[in-house]
């Protein structure tokens, strides 16, 4: 019966394998499989291989496997891709929730026999468990739009100290384990206090390192779990999804030009920073003068932003693109990495609405074909294009590479209303003389302009 | 000097992590933007590995221990639904991607 252990080998070089496919695009769909085919045969294992004390209890595995499935795949059946950022949010928090519940069931089961590193371990899986699942549920709450930012000047404050507070709180516990009987829970509580208070009072702009730190978090609480557990599966399976999510973390934060630190602190968008009087200038526009600018153009780069994904407009824009293409005009697509609300987020809707990948531009492509460009189409981007990066140094984004898209002709801001962009920065881009704005549904707004350039010929 | 001593058991286990950080960093540097939701969402699901650890939980408990069981019984949903959600989810984007 030993050999059942030899197989979790084979699941960790299949969750290997396919982790190193998905990050490939033609072998990313084959390496989901596989990671998945991985998981599988990992939890199989779990399940039959022989432990110390097994008490069998197979119906609860199952009905609580069953379960999860059914909702895990309804949910993922269900989602709109404008909605995947909360969703993985969502499910990144499930995670984090189980190594808590783990966590703090282990804790209770200590007598006098274990080491200090070994509960020290646990309740660290404890707290980036606990943390990973509030802060996960912040930011699903804020992505769908249930939650407001909280910003005031203490948080940062009183953050540091909450941590503080925790780490000494773990401490004496691991010193004094039977002392007081409740102070496991009071740790529970404190971390999950800590992951709400640590999300809450970041910016909407930055969601995407957030979502992919706590990510790395949840990775980083089940490795935790594996030692606790003596499990490598459960150990190389969360580091590699710890280090991973990282890295992510990392592009993302330098995509913006912050430090992480600068991020977690918060400053950004908690900044009152206006030029209030360049406000009046703004020039409106109407579907019919930007339908005949594009009819005429050569070249029209559109700008998605996240404001594309709430108005669910990215089928709209591929319309427009084909409308155009057949009248022989190129339409290109400028995607900032870090725009939208995840990594990777404006993908995603543009394959959804089958954009070639050949037609989606990266910032540096971008910015060397917008000299060419005639009319840039804005489509619910706001800070990725924000020329205050650029030359104003006391704005909070100054130094976050833009798709600079003054270098164009012109550009048409759709927009619903004039209010600042998600981080609450003014953005003179819109005062410019270049730009026009078109205010509306950005949806109901391309379609318009659609059916306009049809007419022409 | 305790600290030291659970340092020592498990040198293996510490070895192990310290390559897996470098190997996972080394897996995901270079992926390029298009793929950076996938990988997540993907990477996500991976992250329900934790799930292994309530079902060794709920083995190890008494069949009338319903605390530990039912608490295991939740940990165990609700990883499911993060490994089972987060590959589902990153087959259906993958598709998309695929379809040209």
């Amino acid at each position: 019966m030993i050999y059942l252990e030899l197989f979790y080998i084979v699941s960790t070089v299949l969750l290997l394998l396919g982790l190193r496919m998905l990050s490939s695009p033609s072998t990313a769909r084959k390496g989901n499989i596989i990671a998945a085919v991985g998981m599988g045969l990992a939890v199989l294992i779990s399940i039959l291989d022989p432990i110390k004390n097994d008490h069998g209890n197979l119906l609860w595995i199952l009905g609580a496997i069953c379960l999860g499935s059914l909702i895990g795949l309804l949910y993922a059946k269900k989602v709109k891709m404008t909605d995947i950022p909360g969703l993985v949010s969502l499910f990144n928090g499930f995670g984090g929730a189980c190594a808590v519940f783990i966590a703090i069931h282990e804790v209770y089961k200590f007598d006098a026999t274990q080491s200090l590193g070994f509960m020290g371990t646990t309740y660290l899986a404890l707290f980036v468990g606990g943390v990973a699942f509030t802060g996960s549920l912040i930011a699903y709450g804020k992505l769908a739009g249930k939650v407001r930012d909280w910003r005031n000047g203490i948080s940062s404050y009183f953050n540091l100290f909450w941590l503080v507070g925790c780490i000494s709180l773990i401490l004496f516990q691991i010193y004094n384990p039977s002392l007081y009987p409740f102070l496991p829970l009071v740790i529970l509580a404190a971390s999950l206090i800590y992951g709400l208070s640590f999300v809450w009072p970041i910016g909407g702009a930055d969601m995407p390192v957030v979502i992919a730190l706590l990510n790395a978090l949840t990775g980083i609480a089940a490795a935790l779990a594996g030692i606790v557990y003596d499990n490598m599966v459960m150990l190389l399976g969360g580091i590699l999804v710890g280090s991973s999510g990282i890295i992510l973390t990392m592009i993302m934060c330098r995509a913006m030009n912050r430090s992480l630190l600068n991020v977690i602190i918060g400053g950004f968008g908690s900044a009152v920073h206006s030029i209030a009087g360049e406000r009046r200038n703004i020039e409106k526009t109407s579907i019919s003068d930007v339908s005949i600018n594009m009819r005429y153009a050569n070249n029209v780069m559109i700008i998605p932003g996240y404001g594309m994904a709430v108005a669910q407009a990215q089928k709209a824009c591929k319309e427009l693109d084909n409308t155009l293409s057949n009248k022989g005009i190129h339409v290109n697509y400028a995607v900032h990495p870090v725009a939208g609300r995840m990594p990777g987020h404006m993908n995603v809707l543009l394959a959804e609405a089958d954009v070639p990948y050949s037609k989606i531009k990266d910032m540096e492509e971008a910015n060397a074909m917008f000299s060419d460009t005639d009319i840039c189409l804005i489509v619910g981007a706001n800070d990725v294009v924000n020329p205050s990066a650029l030359d104003d140094p006391g704005s909070p984004i100054f130094g976050m590479p833009i798709l600079e898209v003054l270098k164009s002709k012109n550009i048409v801001v759709l927009k619903r209303s004039m209010s600042t962009g998600y981080s609450g920065i003014e953005n003179p881009l819109f005062s410019n003389k270049k730009t026009k704005m078109l205010f509306g549904d950005a949806k109901e707004s391309i379609e318009s302009i659609n059916k306009e350039i049809k007419t022409m010929d | 000097m305790e600290l030291f001593n659970f340092l020592k058991d498990h040198i293996l286990f510490i070895n192990l992590l310290i390559i897996t950080v470098f190997l996972g960093f080394e897996i995901i540097a270079k992926v390029p933007s298009i793929l950076h939701t996938p990988l997540m969402s993907g990477s996500n699901a991976i992250s329900g590995i934790v799930i292994i650890g309530a079902i060794i939980l709920v083995r190890q408990s008494e069949p009338t221990d319903y605390v530990a069981l039912s608490s295991g019984f939740v940990g165990i949903v609700l990883a499911t639904i993060n490994v089972v959600g987060g590959h589902a989810v990153t087959d259906r984007m993958l598709e998309m991607f695929k379809k040209k």
